[in-house]
C-alpha cells in the first residue's frame, strides 16, 4: 500500500521535474534545488498526517506558479534570459500580435535604412565622385536612426526617451555637416570613425528600452554588440559571394553589372544588413548559441601566447618598439581586442562559478597587454613632446589611456577574484559603469576636437 | 493579517542574511525559520526565495556549496560572507531608522490603535 503510494508520488514528482526542465531559464541545478525544497515540504506535510497526493498538491501550490517562478529566475539570471526569444508568462493577445508584426517592422526599418543612403544622390551627392567625404562623415546617420527606431518600437519606449534619443542624432547630423572639414583632414577621419561609435552607444539606450542605468541591461547591450558584429560579418561574407556571382554571371552574357553593384547593391545592402543583423541577434539568439563567448574561448589562449612571446622577444633582443604614428593605433587596436576578449568572457560567465585555469589565462593575457602598452606609451610620449599634438595623435593617445585605465583596474579586480577575495560581480559592475567613459570620449572627439584643432 | 507584497520584498534580504548570520542553512530551513520568526505572519511564495538567494550570491553576500548530509539528499547550503555581514549591519541601521520613525508616528497619532506589532519587529 505505502509502496504503491510512494510510486505514485515519485511519478508525480517526476512529472513536475519534467515541467521544470522544459523552462530554459531554470538550469538543472535550480530544478534540483527546487525539487529538494518540494520533497522537504511533502515530508513535513505527510508527517502532519496528510496523504501523499494531498501533500504533493499543497507543496506544488506553495512553490508558486511556474510562470512567475521562471520569470523571477530569468530576471535574476539575465545571461539566461538572453538565450530566450521572449519573456514567458505574458501570452496576452497584444504580445502575440506584436511578434507577428516583428518581421514586417524589421523589413520596413531595413528598407528605410537602405533607401536613406540613396537620398543624398537625388540632391547631387555622388558616391563615386568627390563627395566621398560626405558619405564617410554621414555613414552612421543612414542606418543607425532606423536601428534605434526599430528598438524604440520593439521595446515600447516612452515619448520622453524618444526625445532624448532624437537629440544626439540631430546633433550628430549637424556637427558632421556644419563643421568645415576638408576631405583629407585628420579631423574628417576622426569624425568618420568616432561618430558611429558615439551613435552606437545612443542606440544602446534604445536597446535597453531607456533603462540605461541598469547594469544588467548594459551587459545585455555589450553581449548584443558582440553578437551583432558576428552576424554582420557573416552577412557581409554572404554579400560578397552574392556580389561576385552578380558581376560574373552578367559578364558572361556581355552586360556590365559593376555600376549597379557599386551604387546600389553594396551601399543599400550594407545599410540593410545593420538592421537585419540586429534582428537576427534578437530573434535567433537560441539558434546559434552565443558565438562571441565561443570565439573568446578559442582566441584567449592564442592571444595570450602571442603577447607573451612578444614580451620575451623584446626582452631577448632588447629592440625598442618602433614608435611611428601607426604603431600607436596598432596598439590601441590590440587593447581593444584584449578588452573584447575580457568583456565577452565576462558576459558569458556563470557569475558564481569558482575561478579556474581559463581565468588565469585571461589574467595573463590582460597583464601582458598592460606591460606591452606601458612600454609603447613611454616611447610615444617622448615623440609627442618633441613633435607636438595633432588631432590623430591626441585621439590615439587619449584612447590608449582610457583603455589602459580600464584594463589596469580590471586586472586588479580580476586578480582579487582569482585569489578568491572578490566576487566576480565587481568586475562586471566596473565594465558596465565604464561604458559612460567611452560615450563621453567618443562625443568629445566628435564635438570638441575639430574646433580645438582648428579643423586640421 | 495580510502583509503587502512590497513589505515582504523589502524585508526579505535582511531576514535571509540575518538567518544565515546564525550559521549556514538551506532554502527550506530558511523559509521555515522565517515562518517561525514571524509567527506565520510573513507569507512567502516558496519558490521565490531561490532567485533571491541567487542574487545575494551574485552580489557576494553569500556563498553556496552542494553537500550531501549523511543518509540524506544532495542539498545546496548557503553561508554568509564577510561582505554579507557588513550588508546586514547596514540594513539593520536603515531598518532601525525606519522603525524609530514609525514608532514616533504611532505615538503621536493616538487615534490609530496598534492592532499587532509590525511584522518586521517580529522578524527581527
Amino acid at each position: 500500500m505505502t509502496v504503491a503510494r510512494n510510486n505514485d508520488l515519485e511519478a508525480q514528482i517526476a512529472e513536475w521535474r519534467a515541467y521544470m526542465h522544459r523552462r530554459r531559464e531554470l538550469h538543472r541545478t535550480d530544478a534540483e534545488e527546487l525539487e529538494d525544497h518540494l520533497r522537504s515540504r511533502i515530508t513535513e506535510l505527510t508527517e502532519a498526517g496528510l496523504r501523499a497526493d494531498e501533500a504533493f498538491l499543497i507543496a506544488v501550490k506553495r512553490m508558486g506558479s511556474l510562470d512567475e517562478l521562471s520569470r523571477e529566475f530569468a530576471r535574476e539570471h539575465s545571461e539566461r534570459l538572453w538565450k530566450q526569444l521572449v519573456l514567458p508568462g505574458e501570452p496576452d493577445a497584444p504580445t502575440a500580435a506584436r511578434s507577428r508584426r516583428e518581421l514586417p517592422v524589421m523589413v520596413l526599418c531595413a528598407a528605410v535604412a537602405a533607401l536613406a543612403i540613396k537620398v543624398p544622390s537625388w540632391f547631387g551627392f555622388d558616391m563615386s565622385d568627390d563627395d566621398g567625404g560626405f558619405y564617410a562623415r554621414n555613414l552612421s546617420l543612414f542606418a543607425l536612426p532606423a536601428l534605434a527606431a526599430y528598438f524604440v518600437w520593439q521595446r515600447r519606449v516612452g515619448p520622453r526617451v524618444i526625445g532624448v534619443l532624437a537629440l544626439p542624432f540631430i546633433l550628430g547630423a549637424v556637427i558632421a555637416n556644419a563643421y568645415p572639414l576638408a576631405d583629407d583632414s585628420q579631423s574628417m577621419a576622426l569624425t568618420a570613425i568616432h561618430l558611429p561609435l558615439a551613435l552606437w552607444l545612443v542606440v544602446g539606450v534604445a536597446y535597453v528600452g531607456g533603462d540605461w542605468r541598469s547594469d544588467r541591461r548594459r551587459m545585455d547591450f555589450i553581449r548584443f554588440t558582440g553578437e551583432w558584429l558576428i552576424y554582420f560579418s557573416l552577412l557581409g561574407m554572404g554579400g560578397g559571394v552574392l556580389t561576385a556571382f552578380t558581376v560574373g554571371t552578367f559578364n558572361a552574357i556581355g552586360l556590365d553589372a559593376e555600376g549597379f553593384v557599386q551604387s546600389w547593391l553594396l551601399p543599400c545592402g550594407a545599410m540593410a544588413a545593420v538592421i537585419v543583423s540586429a534582428w537576427l541577434v534578437e530573434a535567433k539568439q537560441s539558434v546559434i548559441e552565443n558565438m562571441a563567448p565561443v570565439l573568446t574561448r578559442v582566441f584567449t589562449p592564442l592571444f595570450a601566447a602571442t603577447l607573451l612571446a612578444f614580451l620575451v622577444a623584446i626582452a631577448w633582443t632588447t629592440n625598442g618598439v618602433d614608435v611611428e604614428r601607426d604603431a600607436l593605433i596598432l596598439f590601441d587596436l590590440l587593447l581593444v581586442v584584449v578588452l573584447g576578449l575580457l568583456l565577452y568572457a565576462i558576459s558569458a560567465r556563470d557569475l558564481t562559478a569558482r575561478p579556474g585555469l581559463f581565468d588565469r589565462l585571461q589574467l595573463a593575457l590582460v597583464v601582458s597587454a598592460l606591460i606591452i602598452d606601458g612600454i609603447v606609451l613611454l616611447a610615444i610620449t617622448g615623440r609627442i613632446t618633441e613633435w607636438g599634438f595633432t588631432p590623430n595623435k591626441t585621439a590615439a593617445l587619449g584612447e590608449n589611456v582610457i583603455l589602459l585605465t580600464n584594463l589596469a583596474w580590471s586586472a586588479w579586480l580580476f586578480l582579487g577574484f582569482v585569489r578568491g577575495r572578490m566576487p566576480f560581480a565587481r568586475l562586471e559592475h566596473w565594465q558596465t559603469r565604464y561604458m559612460i567613459v567611452y560615450a563621453v570620449w567618443a562625443w568629445t572627439v566628435v564635438l570638441a576636437f575639430p574646433p580645438v584643432f582648428d579643423f586640421a | 493579517m495580510h502583509i503587502t507584497k512590497d513589505l515582504v520584498a523589502a524585508s526579505a534580504t535582511p531576514l535571509v542574511l540575518g538567518i544565515l548570520a546564525e550559521g549556514e542553512s538551506y532554502g527550506y530551513a530558511i523559509l521555515k525559520q522565517v515562518n517561525e520568526l514571524s509567527g506565520g505572519q510573513l507569507e512567502w511564495t516558496d519558490g521565490l526565495l531561490y532567485p533571491l538567494l541567487h542574487r545575494l550570491e551574485r552580489l557576494g553576500h553569500v556563498e553556496s556549496a552542494w553537500e550531501v548530509p549523511p543518509g540524506g539528499r544532495r542539498r545546496k547550503y548557503y553561508r554568509i560572507t564577510d561582505q554579507g555581514r557588513a550588508e546586514l549591519a547596514e540594513q539593520r541601521r536603515q531598518w532601525a531608522a525606519v522603525v524609530d520613525a514609525l514608532r514616533g508616528v504611532w505615538n503621536t497619532t493616538q487615534s490609530i490603535k496598534p492592532i499587532t506589532a509590525p511584522a518586521w519587529e517580529a522578524g527581527r
